[in-house]
């Protein structure tokens, strides 16, 4: 069977980018065995809720990173070059 | 007036302010099938955030996880973390997808199928698998709905006809608006819910312990095993959570309609803005994390923990406040239950009874048939919601281990260029029939890990054997 049209590969994104994609995963979800506990409780909240707020935060932070990285790899509109 | 009329005359204001602002937008443009369903694809960020933060925040973030914060406890906290990382990986998936939906003019999520793989029958199977999933999500979002109205009359309304007249909005407004009009309510929606979801969350605490530290620490007195995992609940513990975490966060945009959604963003790059952004709205479910664990000190012992945060709202509040929560929660459950009930109806149509059984036919009929489908659709999840009583993030739940299933032959669909059809074929159903039987045999969990993520796997090992089993030679 030929390739059809749609088979063509979407250009991998930057290392970079992945990398710091892997830091919130690896502080949400893979840690978690370390931060699901009460003491201490920053600002009166329990430390896995206060670790989740603060990540969410984060997020954006390193995702912003990430986005600076994949977007001087393309074009302007959002197309790939 | 008494406060159950004032409540509810509230909800049914908001409900209507919302319904016509939608059919405002609509009416202004004029409908074929890709007006319909993609909105022209022409949405700019603004738009693309509200579409997706509107289908995003449903019941399940207003009633669903304060219940299962109030019922279950610490468990729950996996909320935060998937949507949060559902957006990093929607960075690495989405634009990419929008790249393939411009060059082939995809509107569906079985498009990409057909288009990546070339095969109708695996389309079609995708489009099954979809529609399946869709309707205990769509059932949550109406049994969310016969809920707010019960607690809101005082239980002077029945759940039934509350869920019934519902429905019967939710299709009118899909059928005269299509993906415009469910957009602009969003911006109704959203505004009342994060308003709501600060008031309840920071006024309960405030109310009934002096804030929000203070009602933390009486619950660590006396509930403290509440508060981590597994919480209240025997088997979910942290195998659970991060193998829920991983099932939901690659499954988020697996979903058809946020798959579609995808399609109506104006330029990748919007996509990839949006996904910087978006975990902040995350933070808006804090708040209504705090309002559950509250209700485990004001309102213990209620059978049903989805009615938990409400009634926590009905002891604290005035009737008017009860309503504007109602009212945010009734839009909070129509907005994305429209979405769903139109991307359902469109795969139906579209994406499986057209390819398999009439191609003759023109895209008016499909547009019409589509929209006979809103209307079955719609009553097959009234019918299930009125005969069934799971809680709400359960049904999310069954809903995720079917699209999930999706996921390895959308992302080496659009990476990998050896992937071929019956790979991903062979895989999914695989997937799917682990997940079935797994959850039907009430194995899920299964050694505390989720049917959902242990399907994915066994998925993902049956792709990638069977793509390399059948690689042609070079």
């Amino acid at each position: 069977m030929p390739d059809h049209e749609g088979a063509r590969r979407a250009r991998r994104p930057a290392p970079a980018a992945v990398l710091l994609a892997l830091i919130p995963l690896t502080a949400m979800c893979l840690m978690v065995p370390l931060w699901d506990r009460i003491d201490p409780m920053p600002l009166g909240l329990p430390f896995n809720l206060f670790w989740l707020i603060c990540w969410i935060v984060l997020t954006p932070l390193l995702m912003w990173g990430a986005y600076r990285i994949e977007a001087r790899r393309h074009r302007p509109d959002g197309t790939d070059p | 007036m008494s406060a159950a009329a004032t409540a509810l005359a509230t909800i049914v204001a908001i409900v209507a302010i919302g319904t016509t602002v939608g059919f405002v937008a609509g009416a202004r443009v004029r409908m074929d099938l890709e007006q319909w369903t993609v909105g022209g694809r022409g949405f700019g960020v603004v738009l693309v955030f509200l579409l997706m933060a509107g289908e995003v925040y449903t019941t399940f973030a207003f009633l669903g996880a304060s219940g299962w914060a109030y019922s279950r406890g610490g468990p729950t906290l996996y909320v935060l973390a998937y949507l949060t990382l559902a957006y990093v990986v929607s960075f690495f998936v989405l634009p990419q997808l929008w790249e393939v939906g411009r060059r082939h003019g995809l509107q569906t999520q079985a498009d990409f199928f057909r288009v990546r793989y070339g095969n109708r029958w695996l389309a079609g199977f995708v489009c099954i698998v979809g529609i399946a999933s869709f309707v205990p999500y769509l059932q949550l979002q109406i049994t969310g709905i016969g809920i707010i109205a019960s607690v809101a009359s005082y239980g002077d309304i029945g759940r039934t006809p509350a869920m019934a007249v519902a429905v019967a909005l939710l299709v009118a407004f899909v059928f005269a608006s299509g993906v415009r009009a469910v957009a602009w309510v969003s911006v109704v929606k959203d505004a009342l819910m994060v308003f709501a979801a600060l008031a309840i969350g920071i006024g309960v605490p405030l109310i009934h312990f002096g804030g929000i530290a203070p009602m933390f620490a009486a619950l660590v007195h006396t509930h403290s095993a509440h508060l981590t995992m597994p919480g209240a609940t025997p088997n979910l513990g942290h195998g659970w959570f991060i193998s829920t975490v991983l099932l939901t966060s690659l499954g988020f945009y697996m979903w058809p309609h946020a798959f579609g959604a995808a399609f109506t963003a104006r330029s990748a790059d919007t996509l990839r803005r949006n996904a910087v952004v978006m975990p902040l709205y995350t933070l808006t479910l804090a708040f209504i994390f705090f309002a559950g664990f509250a209700a485990v000190l004001i309102v213990p012992g209620l059978g049903n923990g989805d009615l938990a945060m409400l009634t926590v709202v009905r002891q604290s509040f005035p009737a008017w406040f009860l309503g504007v929560v109602g009212g945010a929660g009734a839009l909070t459950a129509m907005v994305p239950a429209s979405i769903f009930i139109l991307t359902a109806a469109t795969l139906f149509a579209k994406n499986l009874y057209r390819p398999l059984f009439a191609p003759q036919m023109s895209d008016p009929q499909v547009a019409r048939l589509a929209r006979a489908m809103v209307v079955v659709i719609g009553l097959i999840s009234l019918t299930l919601a009125i005969y069934s009583s799971t809680t709400l993030v359960s049904l999310l739940l069954t809903g995720y281990a079917g699209v999930t299933q999706f996921f390895p032959g959308v992302v080496l669909g659009l990476y990998s260029r050896r992937v071929t059809a019956p790979a991903v074929f062979a895989g999914m159903i695989v997937g799917v029939v682990t997940a079935v039987s797994l959850m039907l045999s009430h194995h899920d969990p299964l050694f505390g890990v989720s049917a959902g993520f242990l399907a994915l796997c066994v998925n993902f090992l049956v792709t990638i054997s069977t793509m390399l089993l059948t690689r042609r030679p070079t």
